[in-house]
């Protein structure tokens, strides 16, 4: 299991400030960051704590059990965004 | 109010003067900051541009709203014009600092014969249309015809193209304004044509607002001329795989959007009104790096009723302070607003797209944020900022000589519950004031009548 970031992200980051395991990317500090579309959890490496989801400050984030249907996708959309990064 | 703090007034309510402030008062517990915005209305462009249909992201709203009351060091002067009544001079001479993060409320222009015609309008007074910002809340559009044209394809591109074509019973369950409601349910637009100058890899719109077309059933999306995805996942792939889904879907609804890629606007033709627009097609060519549009002689006329221009917001000047005309914003370093002469204008700061210009998303302004919140509490704990010794009574009445309808921040929790218990009387999530009459007779009294 692993929490998710859906396409309403704002790429405000407040996530990647409280995530214990530095498991969000790109952080502000990461290039790319200024051009991202949207973050993304990488699910290898979330410990499903659920310190994003409180801190979302637009409630982007789910754990991937209770996406809504219309965001079913994006859990495989954050696997693959950190596949990409980490390879 | 926190006596003997230093005083930070920080200019426009939207997410970045919403992001300064609320890391001002997160990194020194010794500031007060006192947020103005000409509007009586917390929010900015995440109230009055992002979509109706994505209102999940207004929410950074009431979040940032929160965390500034929280602090206790925190006042609201809603509707009150700095620049205009109250000058820059006034504010400066009343602060330790001042923050500009008035946005970028104008547009670009096309720079076409016949863009003034009626029925070819800039975007951002569309959006600020449905959206019931109380300078668009008036305007009038014509819906009947069959066919609008869009030209840019960012993500606002998109946001008006689904308003145009969602379904009234879809619209109907957001915070869409009223009387847009009203108008687009008697709209007989059947295709949104979205104009890119360049290819689907150059695109300005993102990935999400891809998905989102692939996720609706209201209408079809025809996309013309897509290359395969390249197979390394990245953001600009998956845009391109998203696309090429979209491509392969067959049509199966009565309303569409056409995504037409590589073609400019030359001309907009009408008689009195917009009927048509003239369009060439571009080819791609690689310049310095870069791939740019560059025009064929092939050309074609699509009749359109409306059209909208969408390649870009435009800051605009603020009186008493520099202005760089070529960019849109205010020269600055960091944040430091510099001069003619390139040395910083003591206490005075600049933040969001009055900085930068107008690129990125919300959470963009975060950063951009910080970084002037840096140089401001730098400089005030520096030595740079002398401490301001103006009398705060002397303050209070200049706002009440100069801004007499200002609205405090209890006035707009006011207007935010009123437009609330309007929206659940209805079934809908909020139904917006539209008129600065409206705005302001709920500021100044709670009562919801019954309906």
């Amino acid at each position: 299991m692993a929490y998710v970031i859906v396409g309403s992200c704002v790429n405000d980051a407040a996530c990647v400030d409280v995530c214990p395991v530095n498991c969000i990317h790109p952080t502000p500090a990461e290039p790319g960051f200024a051009t991202a579309d949207m973050l993304f959890i990488d699910p290898q490496i979330c410990i499903d704590c659920n310190a994003c989801a409180e801190a979302c400050p637009i409630d982007a984030i789910y754990r991937d059990h209770d996406l809504p249907d219309a965001m079913r996708r994006y859990k495989a959309i954050n696997a693959e965004l950190a596949a990409a990064r980490r390879s | 109010m926190m006596h003997g703090a230093r005083k930070i007034a920080v200019v426009g309510a939207g997410p970045s003067g919403l992001y300064a402030t609320a890391e001002l008062l997160r990194r020194d517990g010794g500031v007060n900051v006192a947020l103005f915005d000409r509007l009586p209305v917390i929010g900015g462009l995440a109230r009055f541009g992002v979509s109706p249909d994505h209102a999940q992201r207004r929410r950074m709203i009431a979040v940032y709203d929160r965390l500034a009351v929280a602090s206790g060091r925190f006042d609201f002067h809603g509707h009150v014009d700095i620049g205009g009544a109250l000058t820059h001079d006034m504010l400066r001479r009343h602060h330790d600092a001042v923050i500009y993060a008035a946005g970028a409320s104008s547009d670009r222009q096309l720079g076409i014969a016949g863009e003034t015609l009626p029925g070819s309008h800039a975007a951002t007074e569309f959006v600020g249309w449905y959206n019931a910002h109380p300078d668009h809340a008036h305007r009038q559009y014509r819906f009947d015809h069959e066919r609008a044209v869009v030209v840019g394809n960012g993500n606002v591109a998109l946001d008006i193209a689904r308003m145009l074509l969602l379904d009234p019973r879809t619209l109907r369950k957001t915070d869409i304004a009223d009387h847009a409601l009203q108008a687009l349910a008697g709209s007989r637009i059947r295709e949104v044509v979205v104009l890119g100058r360049r290819g689907p890899a150059q695109a300005a719109f993102t990935a999400p607002e891809l998905l989102e077309l692939c996720e609706q059933d209201e209408f079809d999306v025809i996309v013309e001329g897509v290359e395969a995805p390249p197979a390394a996942m990245n953001g600009d792939a998956l845009r391109l795989q998203l696309l090429d889904e979209l491509r392969r879907r067959p049509a199966r609804h009565e309303k569409r959007l056409r995504l037409r890629f590589q073609a400019s606007p030359t001309e907009i033709l009408g008689d009195g009104a917009v009927n048509a627009v003239r369009i060439v097609d571009n080819e791609l060519v690689l310049r310095d790096g870069v791939v740019v549009a560059q025009a064929t002689t092939r050309s074609e006329i699509i009749e359109a009723g409306l059209v909208l221009r969408s390649i870009g917001y435009r800051g605009v000047p603020m009186p008493g302070l520099p202005f760089d005309a070529a960019a849109g914003v205010i020269p600055n370093r960091d944040g430091r607003v510099i001069g003619d002469d390139a040395a910083p204008l003591a206490g005075v700061y600049v933040t969001g797209w009055l900085k930068r210009g107008p690129r990125g998303v919300i959470g963009t302004n975060k950063q951009c944020a910080n970084q002037t919140v840096r140089a401001v509490l730098d400089d005030l704990h520096g030595g740079a900022l002398p401490a301001c010794a103006a009398d705060p009574d002397d303050f209070a009445m200049l706002l009440q000589r100069h801004a007499p309808e200002r609205v405090d921040h209890a006035g707009w929790r006011r207007i935010d519950d009123h437009e609330r218990q309007l929206g659940a009387a209805a079934g809908r999530p909020r139904i917006k004031l539209a008129g600065m009459n409206a705005l302001l007779a709920a500021a100044a009294a709670p009562a919801v009548r019954a309906a």
